[in-house]
């Protein structure tokens, strides 16, 4: 092995790779808190009576996990400009995201929401609660608590996914390493010190996920 | 219009099913040579007596599953020129994907060993079976079938995560598209046929682990 590394490289541009981080989960919060609203709208309708809006529901989340996250990023890339909307990358990349979460958040959602069998509800009633209480201890926080862990990994799944995102050049971790990259030609040690924050990045989350878990919704440690 | 755009024809069609095949090769590599490697994932992190198995196990299966694979594409193709290996692009572009194939899958590999109950293991060995026979006759049946519903899941994440391949110039389904389309400069509809082919793709096989789970729970 002739090869020399050089470390230094990376660790120079440190402050870039932190800027891009918090880039990059600027783009992945987004991207799931947008596309919750997505998925509760998507995961209502898939439940619903109208068998059209059943289908259009179950389309959508179909044509959505069964695709690339790349192909769809490019179809928006491409699409929106031919439609006469120019956005910047950065919007286009935070567009393409929700969407693929949206309909990975759905089937999340609709497994929670399925989870409370009817009687419950009645039966809180029937003890005395007031609708309210129903809600919030019936329905929201079993729900709730079905639906953290799975979110959670969700969330993760789409950090480190988002890594994708800098194909269009939106700047995000992923890029800023590409862009020092096409400076220095330094590439194993550029991507390995953006391994280690995407790598740290995750733990961390999935670290705080199962302790909102076991402290919020009492649960046992592990569900990630 | 300069000549150097091309009119979409069927020869494109043509070159994006190419590309299909090559998609559908690399998995082909990523499964067949990850399977085994994930066995030994699965094994190593279920070992009773040679507990030192377990950590290295399940530290590969965090780092693998805790960073984004195009960045495992990135380290794997790049670094294995660095280590002066000189692989054909085929083989170091399915080298990332079967160590992902292998985190992955090792961990259903895993849930199908602790799938079996105590009670089970302790019956078998009461009937003075053998390690070999408990694992053989016990602990194997229940493993594969628990294994197999998430199994043919992981391969529709596999098909779409083959089209990272595109990174590196790597000429699969994603890049023969992005070729096309910029040649021909019918962008929308060679992405709407990559989409569709990757659909055709994906889709019966998540049926198919829909329809293994929903079996399973039954049969459960």
């Amino acid at each position: 092995m002739t090869y020399k590394f050089h470390w230094e490289v990376p660790l120079q541009d440190l402050p870039a790779f932190l800027w891009g981080a918090l880039a990059t989960l600027e783009i992945s919060g987004l991207a799931v808190l947008i596309g919750l609203f997505i998925a509760i709208a998507c995961a209502l309708a898939r439940l619903s009576k109208m068998a059209a809006l059943r289908r259009i529901a179950g389309a959508y989340v179909e044509v959505i996990r069964n695709t690339p996250l790349l192909v769809q990023i490019f179809y928006v890339y491409f699409g929106l400009p031919a439609v006469g909307i120019n956005l910047s990358a950065f919007t286009v990349a935070i567009i393409a995201l929700t969407i693929n979460c949206g309909a990975y958040c759905s089937e999340i959602i609709r497994a929670g929401i399925q989870s409370i069998h009817r009687g419950q509800t009645e039966a809180g009633l029937s003890l005395g609660m007031t609708p309210w209480q129903v809600f919030r201890y019936v329905i929201l926080m079993p729900t709730l608590r079905v639906v953290w862990p799975p979110l959670a990994s969700q969330f993760i799944a789409t950090m480190l996914g988002s890594s994708v995102v800098s194909q269009i050049s939106a700047e995000e971790l992923t890029y800023a390493g590409m862009l020092l990259e096409s400076r220095t030609y330094r590439t194993f040690e550029i991507f390995f010190a953006i391994t280690i924050i995407y790598f740290t990045m995750s733990q961390v989350f999935s670290l705080a996920s199962n302790l909102t878990g076991r402290r919020v919704f009492r649960q046992a440690w592990g569900q990630l | 219009m300069p000549e150097i755009f091309t009119a979409f024809t069927y020869k494109d069609v043509l070159f994006l099913l190419q590309g299909a095949l090559v998609t559908i090769a690399l998995c082909a590599m990523a499964i067949s040579c990850g399977l085994p490697f994930a066995l030994v994932i699965g094994l190593m992190r279920t070992a009773k007596r040679l507990r030192f198995l377990r950590w290295p196990a399940a530290v590969y299966v965090e780092i693998f599953r805790g960073t984004p694979l195009l960045m495992q594409l990135f380290i794997a193709y790049f670094g294995l020129s660095i280590i002066g290996l000189n692989l054909p692009r085929f083989v170091a572009v399915s080298m990332p994907l079967i160590l992902y194939t292998g985190a992955y899958m090792g961990e259903f590999v895993r849930a199908g060993i602790e799938a079996t109950h105590r009670g089970q293991r302790e019956a078998g060995l009461s009937l003075g079976m053998t390690q070999y026979q408990l694992l053989r006759y016990v602990v194997a049946p229940t493993a594969v079938r628990v294994m197999i519903p998430p199994s043919v899941g992981f391969l529709v994440q596999l098909v779409k995560g083959t089209s990272l391949a595109y990174v590196v110039g790597y000429i699969e389904l994603t890049r023969a598209g992005y070729i096309v389309s910029q040649s021909t400069y019918a962008t929308m509809l060679v992405f709407t046929l990559v989409g569709a082919i990757y659909f055709g793709i994906c889709y019966p096989l998540s049926l198919a682990s829909q329809r293994l789970e929903f079996r399973l729970r039954r049969h459960a």
